[in-house]
């Protein structure tokens, strides 16, 4: 088992995966930014590295920087958490050719999976549906537009290089498009160190259903049951949940089977997500994988009692699954929410900002993963998600009371958060029916 | 204040950007003529980019930022000379 593994990455995340090392007992090395020197993360780990400079192409995105942490402080392997270089192949080459260990699947899978039109042409080769769109990367808007003028508008931009919304813009004319094509390439850019863009019919209605695996290096996978993510701002996940609703029996086996298909397609291992697009006729397109822990992990931690981190480390130290299919069952119901530092009454600007002071929820069923605490500065320089508010209960009615009643006891004073936003969606009734689409946002009047 | 002046301020903290997309040229520069909804320049917060439209026409008098430099909430970063 590895004795150190470095974090490479800030936030929440990697207080999340320190946790569970030192439950294993394994020593932790932070890295950090200017920014980030009183956060969470740099206190609780066991060893910090300062990486550079705020911008994150100069310290989170910065492979050499992290690599001569990794070495100087004899870490044995690499945890690249979310976002920044989680889906970098390049970094996770890098970490191979210094001898460290790269907690996730190798330089040549993410290569495939993280690439998402490569992952496509895969895909459609093995009859998985996907959505219509560009067979490639996007050089430009002018060929953009041509791409959508055969797959007819809208469409949707996505970033190859990374998820989460970012990079990610709708156009519905060649004039939205010509116009979008540049600043999603910029996000992506500045997100994922990788300015790539796809293009996609744009598929109105839809569920976003997900599935997470775990794939050890001997082939063997199990999957963790699905998440439904259908409550999304400007395509960025604000409310997820495990179980979904609108998945029975049945498709969760068909989703379940066909995404360990899709991972054994590519050679897949360690953590990872299918991501799927659901219309109502429960027709279901292959989106994208995530090669990588989700920030959505949490809610199926809270029905299966799996640590998907802990797995991930086990898997990356090769170990074998221990776990069973059939040992795998949804136990309740768990949601989450992302708290977000933006201005619900602002068109969701950031927020950024000093935190005067927080009052966290708790009681039954209530858990938080966040690095802010008072007086904590939430700088503009990073994602703006300040903690994730996660709630499990016996059945979903009881999952969305309890989510609510936590709402009313979590306070945060000096910046604007979403909190008030989810206020109102836990007293919506198609919310606390289960009446969602991804549209869901857009179209009900909060 | 000159009404002949106006003073593009950012609308949120974060990172001032000359440029759409990094390693292209600046958006505009000094002397430049730009009409009004001209995009000036771009700020990151969170990750997220927000396009900055001059309200007028004018010529670009002075750049108050640097690329890549953080800026304030309501802090001035271009001086506008209304035409």
């Amino acid at each position: 088992m590895f004795k150190r593994i470095l974090i490479a990455n800030r936030g929440e995340i990697a207080v999340r995966i320190i946790r569970t090392c030192k439950e294993m007992g394994i020593k932790t090395i932070a890295v950090f930014s200017d920014a980030d020197k009183d956060s969470l993360h740099v206190r609780y780990a066991d060893d910090a590295v300062n990486i550079g400079p705020a911008l994150s192409y100069k310290s989170y995105l910065n492979v050499e920087n992290i690599i001569q942490a990794a070495k100087e402080f004899k870490a044995d392997a690499v945890h690249p958490g979310y976002g920044f270089l989680s889906e970098n192949a390049g970094f996770a080459q890098a970490c191979q050719d210094s001898g460290i260990t790269f907690i996730g699947p190798s330089a040549e899978i993410i290569e495939k999976a993280g690439n998402k039109s490569a992952a496509r042409q895969i895909l459609i080769k093995l009859g998985i549906p996907v959505i219509p769109g560009s067979d490639d990367v996007i050089p430009s808007a002018d060929k953009a537009c041509k791409v959508a003028d055969k797959v007819g508008f809208p469409v949707i931009l996505k970033a190859s290089g990374g998820g989460g919304g970012r990079g990610m813009r709708i156009a519905k004319n060649r004039q939205e498009l010509i116009e979008a094509f540049p600043m999603a390439s910029g996000e992506a850019e500045a997100s994922f160190g990788n300015p790539d863009i796809y293009l996609e019919k744009y598929i109105e209605q839809p569920r976003h259903i997900e599935i997470q695996l775990l794939g050890d290096m001997s082939g063997n996978f199990v999957h963790l049951l699905e998440r439904e993510c259908s409550i999304q701002m400007r395509y960025q996940k604000l409310i997820e949940e495990a179980p979904s609703s609108f998945v029975d029996d049945e498709f969760r086996e068909i989703l379940g089977e066909t995404a360990i298909k899709i991972a054994k397609a590519i050679g897949y291992f360690n953590a990872g997500t299918m991501e799927f697009l659901v219309d109502k006729n429960k027709n279901f397109y292959f989106m994208e994988v995530n090669a990588r822990v989700q920030v959505e992990h949490p809610v199926t931690e809270l029905i299966t009692g799996i640590d998907i981190v802990k797995q991930q480390i086990l898997i990356a130290a090769g170990k074998k699954l221990e776990i069973k299919q059939e040992e795998i069952n949804a136990n309740g119901w768990s949601m989450e929410c992302r708290i977000n530092a933006s201005d619900p009454q602002d068109n969701f600007m950031p927020s950024p900002g000093e935190i005067e002071s927080i009052i966290f929820p708790g009681g039954p069923g209530v858990r938080i993963d966040t690095h802010i605490h008072d007086k904590y500065m939430v700088g503009p320089f990073y994602d703006s998600l300040i903690a994730k508010l996660v709630v499990w209960a016996k059945d979903r009615p009881s999952a969305v009371k309890r989510m609510a009643r936590a709402l009313d006891e979590f306070e945060i004073k000096g910046i604007q958060t979403t909190i008030p936003f989810f206020k109102k969606i836990f007293k919506n009734r198609d919310f606390q029916t289960g009446d969602i689409d991804t549209h869901f946002l857009e179209n009900s009047k909060l | 204040m000159d009404d002949k002046v106006y003073k593009v301020a950012s609308p949120v903290m974060g990172t001032f950007y000359r440029a759409s997309v990094s390693g292209q040229p600046p958006l505009i520069e000094v002397g430049q003529k730009i009409s009004a909804s001209d995009i000036v320049c771009v700020i990151e917060s969170m990750k997220i980019f927000t396009e900055i439209r001059s309200e007028y026409a004018g010529v670009v008098k002075e750049i108050l930022v640097e690329n890549e430099e953080p800026v304030m909430k309501r802090q001035e970063l271009i001086i506008i000379e209304k035409i």
